[in-house]
């Protein structure tokens, strides 16, 4: 059976998932990244998708789990990369994966990460006024 | 008015990655859109799995079909499993036996033009499922 | 009805005895009817290459058009349609240039009396009759190829997708927004938001006169996916006439952002995002 690589970055545990997973390699995919966490100490997951074509209702389910099980952890998990196809896919499906949290590509869910991790980036300083508008 | 159908035999995990790459052959050659492939291919992936988790195991049938206006796919899944008692049920948003997200039934008829079931208690279910050309 | 294998022999010998009266004849008469829109070489070897094709049919014994002996014929017939239908040239003018071979064939067998030529020419005038209609039938495909391909150029033309700032993209819709078009301009904003990699997308529907209930539902249906593939979409510029239908219509916007105006969402976006927004003096009321 194949296995999906999971690699760590610094802080942040990055899957990039490149094949038509059978529903087992899924299940391993999510006791290997549990294991991953709680072995490196990362923070933050991030589970690329751009490769795949499709994402039923057994992958998305997957997906959420790993979500779940990362925060009990201790981890953030971002999903990125998702095609337009696959996502108006799900939309019709029913699936809307609550509790994911998603980013367009890796480096925005690196920065989103980065941004719940409370690590404010330089040019953000004024962060605690939410509206840029001036108030006259 | 089939063109040559293949089939699929499905007794594994394995076996359900096959029919989704079959059933993607088939959509590109029947030159459906690339939002309509993936339609389809999810909807398949769905029956795929549920002959082979509820029904046991059966087969899954693709084929390019045309009527007088357009052209398409027709899939069918068939198994000689235990059959669905309430249909009503089996095909509402979230119903599941088996701890999944309840989904794939109700989720494939919306994915497709048109969805047929034919099933009884202890006669096996078969479901046929087509996806027209734009 | 089906030629007999006598008759497609004789006409073959016909159409090879007299092939250069019958192509100059044949000629003429299609020239006639295009009215010199094409020239006088292009169409004589056209004609050229159809008689011969007919009479490499029945040659080969072809007794009706959907034989395997005429499967080149039919592949010439194709071509001439598909030129024409090409060329602008209408359904008739396509249909005549295979019936003309008819009154060609009439010249060459002059008047006669003869029992025999009378019945081949009626057999011959039959399979004429299901050569044309193939010929119609292809350029009738042909038309509708082009025209729905214009229509989809058009689609696309009537839906420009712009990048309006650093991680922002703008869809203007204007004019009637029927499905298919919604679908089609849903589709390019999300592949817009990949492609560009902007998390943010306002859809500005200033410019649509109306909604019905499956338009409203396709661009809920966007902002959902671009939800999925973690992208905002902002609504701008709903007219109070659409916001009645939407909630006339039961349909529930939701946590869906809506501004009133393009400007209002592009604030509201760089504001979310903290950028830093430097605007004129400006007094809110
Ligand atoms: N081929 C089948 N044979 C028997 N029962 C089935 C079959 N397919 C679906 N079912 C029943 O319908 C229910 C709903 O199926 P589905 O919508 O795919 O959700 P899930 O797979 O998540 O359970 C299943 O839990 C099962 O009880
Ligand atoms: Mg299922």
């Amino acid at each position: 059976m194949e296995r999906v690589p999971v690699l760590k970055i610094g802080d942040i545990l990055l899957v990039s998932i490149q094949i038509d997973m059978e529903d087992q390699v899924a299940l391993q995919l999510q006791e290997d990244l549990a294991e991953k966490i709680v072995t490196t100490g990362c923070h933050g997951v991030i589970i690329d998708i751009s490769a795949l074509d499709i994402v039923d209702s057994f992958v998305g389910r997957t997906l959420a789990t790993i979500a779940s099980v990362s925060r009990v952890l201790d981890a953030e998990t971002v999903v990125v990369g998702m095609r337009p196809a696959v996502a108006i896919t799900l939309v019709e499906l029913g699936l809307s994966l609550p509790g994911i949290r998603t980013a367009l590509n890796v480096e925005l869910g690196i920065e989103m990460l980065a941004r719940s991790r409370g690590e404010v980036w330089q040019d953000d300083e004024d962060e605690g006024d939410p509206a840029a508008v001036p108030a006259s | 008015m089939n063109e040559e159908s293949r089939l699929i035999p499905v007794a594994t995990d394995q076996d359900v990655v096959r029919v989704r790459q079959l059933v993607r052959t088939v959509s590109v050659e029947a030159k459906l859109s690339l939002v309509d492939q993936t339609k389809l291919v999810t909807a398949a992936s769905e029956l795929a799995r549920n002959t082979l988790v509820y029904g046991g195991g059966g087969t899954v049938e693709v084929a390019r079909v045309r009527n007088e206006i357009r052209a398409g796919v027709r899939i069918v899944f068939a198994d000689q499993g235990p059959g669905i008692a309430d249909l009503d049920l089996a095909l509402t948003d979230g119903y599941t036996t088996g701890g999944g997200l309840g989904l794939g039934l109700s989720g494939a008829r919306r994915l497709v033009d048109e969805f047929a079931i034919d099933t009884a208690p202890g006669e096996g279910t078969t479901i046929t499922i087509t996806k027209w050309c734009r | 009805m089906a030629l007999s294998p006598d008759e497609s022999g004789r006409l073959a010998d016909l159409l090879s005895e007299h092939a250069d009266g019958l192509v100059v004849h044949w000629a003429e008469l299609v020239g006639n009817g295009l009215q010199g829109r094409m020239s006088r070489p292009e169409l004589e070897r056209q004609t050229r290459d159809l008689q011969k094709g007919f009479q490499q049919a029945f040659a080969a014994g072809a007794r009706d058009l959907t034989d395997e002996e005429a499967g080149e014929l039919r592949a010439q017939l194709g071509e001439l349609s598909s030129n024409r239908a090409r060329q602008g040239f209408s359904a008739n003018e396509t249909a005549i240039s295979v019936f003309a071979l008819k009154d060609a064939v009439l010249g060459v067998i002059g008047d006669t009396s003869d029992a025999q030529t009378l019945r081949d020419f009626v057999a011959f005038s039959g399979f004429i009759d299901r050569a044309a209609l193939f010929t119609f039938d292809s350029y009738v495909r042909v038309r509708e190829a082009l025209i729905a391909d214009q229509a989809e150029q058009l689609l696309e033309l009537s839906t420009p997708v712009v990048k309006l700032w650093e991680g922002v993209v703008a869809v203007p819709l204007v004019g009637t927004l029927d499905s298919a078009r919604a679908q089609v301009v849903m589709e390019r904003l999300l592949q817009t938001l990949v492609d560009t990699g902007s998390p943010y997308a306002i859809i500005d529907i200033t410019g649509v006169p109306a909604v019905d209930t499956q338009v409203a539902q396709h661009i809920l249906k966007t902002v959902v996916a671009a939800r999925l593939m973690g992208a905002d979409c902002i609504i701008s510029g709903i007219r109070p006439q659409i916001a009645q239908t939407i909630v006339a219509l039961g349909i529930e916007f939701g946590d869906i952002a809506t501004k009133s105006s393009l400007a209002d969402a592009l604030r509201y976006v760089l504001g979310k995002n903290s950028y830093k927004v430097v605007t004129s003096k400006r007094t809110e009321h």
